[in-house]
């Protein structure tokens, strides 16, 4: 199946409204006072899941193309991945506001006492300059070979989210489970065509 | 449903209670599952009638107390009590029950009872809280205990209603235990035997992770958590987060029982 560019367009609009379907769900849910007894708790974990939801849906991007042939799903790489940003910033921004009240001494001692947060953090951290650099002239400044190196730390960035929320779950480890296998499977399928490619 | 003649309590605190609605929808009840809305979502199955409880071990008259009989064994009070989770957030509930040592009483217990233990009821047929790949979060039946002044402290009580009436499956029905001053998870839910004993007894969560919760377990600002600060929790239903107070602010009740304990040690 080939796709003109106007539709293309068309179907960015309508991916690009999907995504924000989980913010208009958590703004309504607040809004209405549905996030039950502790909503900043709710906002800041339905957040980060939809965080890590989103760079798992990106990192299924490549594998997707290479096992249906359909190269139209590279141009909706870059949206996704800038959700996935755009939901990381929400997440850290709800946990510096509403968790923290900005109180730095507190977040200073969060950030070195406790690993998931350590973590998270880093995971963010690395998250920027990805985000900062995903522009079309970006891209042709930093020469495509030196963009691809940089942006294949979004493997890494993929198992430090996963270990940040394997981190923070106090006992029942099944979702981040869940997830680690996820990436696994994406992580592991690139590794093997490689090495299949370096092979043969 | 009411209970009648509930009288207030002078331990009761003045602080506004939560909201009826969130503290039976935000629960810790494993058993159900770990997600705060599991246990509101997935209790009602569990069968609370008949019930009884056993309390054997070091006593002299060993007891099998129908629920019937617990409710009626002192009069009822309300006491409106903070509760503080391990976890960081707290909330005010105004319980109903009785002093736990009325019940305690009963069995008489012996000279070399050092320790109360509580046992929380397992229905496997009823409680789905294996999580997806089915493994146990804990070792069931939940397994508390407390040191046997700790259980006979005026302010620990046996907890039958919430709210001025009877006690929620998912709160713990039909009859708990309520400790104010320690960490939630040491009032042990939805109880079947109590058992005194001379050694500190093996609890579920201080077996899970013996390094995160200990036997003692009270509230205390300046012992974290290994993995999170336990110096402020939020009040469900507050923006700001606000300070913890040394033994969920019961100190001037209970400290005294822990005179010359080194805190740090026995956390």
């Amino acid at each position: 199946m080939k796709l003109s560019s106007k539709q293309i367009a068309a179907l960015k609009v309508i991916v690009f409204i999907l995504c924000l379907v989980p913010l208009a769900y958590l703004g309504w849910g607040l809004w209405q006072d549905m996030l039950g007894a502790n909503p900043i708790e709710n906002l800041i974990r339905s957040l980060g899941r939809w965080t890590l939801k989103f760079l798992l849906i990106t990192l299924s991007i490549t594998p997707l193309r290479r096992l249906t042939g359909m190269n139209a799903l590279l141009r909706f790489r870059r949206m996704l991945g800038l959700f996935c940003f755009f939901y990381a910033v929400l997440h850290w921004s709800v946990y510096l506001g509403l968790d923290q009240s900005f109180n730095w001494v507190a977040i200073a001692k969060d950030i070195v006492k406790r690993p998931f947060i350590t973590m998270g953090m880093l995971t963010f951290t690395m998250l920027l300059p990805l985000a900062i650099t995903s522009t079309n002239g970006m891209m042709r400044r930093m020469g495509a070979r030196n963009w691809q190196a940089l942006h294949r730390a979004v493997y890494v960035i993929g198992i430090c989210a996963v270990l940040h929320f394997w981190w923070m779950v106090k006992l029942d480890t099944t979702w981040p489970k869940i997830y680690a296998l996820i990436l696994t499977l994406l992580l592991g399928m690139r590794l093997a065509w490689r090495l299949r490619l370096a092979k043969g | 449903i009411k209970i009648p003649g509930v009288r207030p309590s002078t331990y009761s605190t003045t602080e506004k209670p939560n909201k009826y609605e969130h503290i039976t929808t935000y629960n810790n009840f494993y058993e159900f599952g770990t997600e705060k809305t599991d246990p509101a979502e997935r209790a009602s199955r569990m069968r609370i009638r008949p019930w009884t409880v056993t309390i054997e071990g070091l006593v002299k008259k060993p007891k099998l107390i129908g629920i019937d009989d617990i409710m009626k064994l002192a009069p009822l009070e309300e006491r409106i009590y903070r509760l503080r989770c391990v976890e960081g957030w707290s909330m005010v509930i105004p319980w109903v029950g009785y002093p736990l040592s009325a019940l305690l009483k009963q069995v008489e217990p012996l000279g070399s009872a050092k320790y109360v233990q509580f046992e929380s009821s397992y229905q496997p047929d009823t409680m789905e809280g294996g999580g997806i790949f089915g493994r146990p979060v804990l070792n069931w039946p939940y397994v508390e205990g407390l040191r046997l002044d700790e259980a006979m402290h005026p302010l620990t009580i046996v907890g039958v209603g919430l709210y001025g009436e009877l006690l929620q499956k998912q709160n713990g029905a039909p009859v708990r235990v309520v400790v104010p001053w320690k960490y939630g998870f040491k009032s042990a839910k939805s109880i079947v035997k109590i058992r005194f004993v001379e050694q500190e007894p093996p609890t579920s969560w201080n077996r899970a992770n013996s390094r995160e919760y200990g036997f003692y377990s009270n509230v205390n600002p300046e012992v974290d958590h290994p993995r999170w600060s336990q110096a402020t929790e939020r009040r469900l239903g507050e923006l700001l987060k606000r300070k913890t107070l040394m033994f969920n602010g019961y100190g001037e009740q209970v400290a005294s029982m822990y005179k010359g304990m080194d805190l740090r040690k026995y956390y």
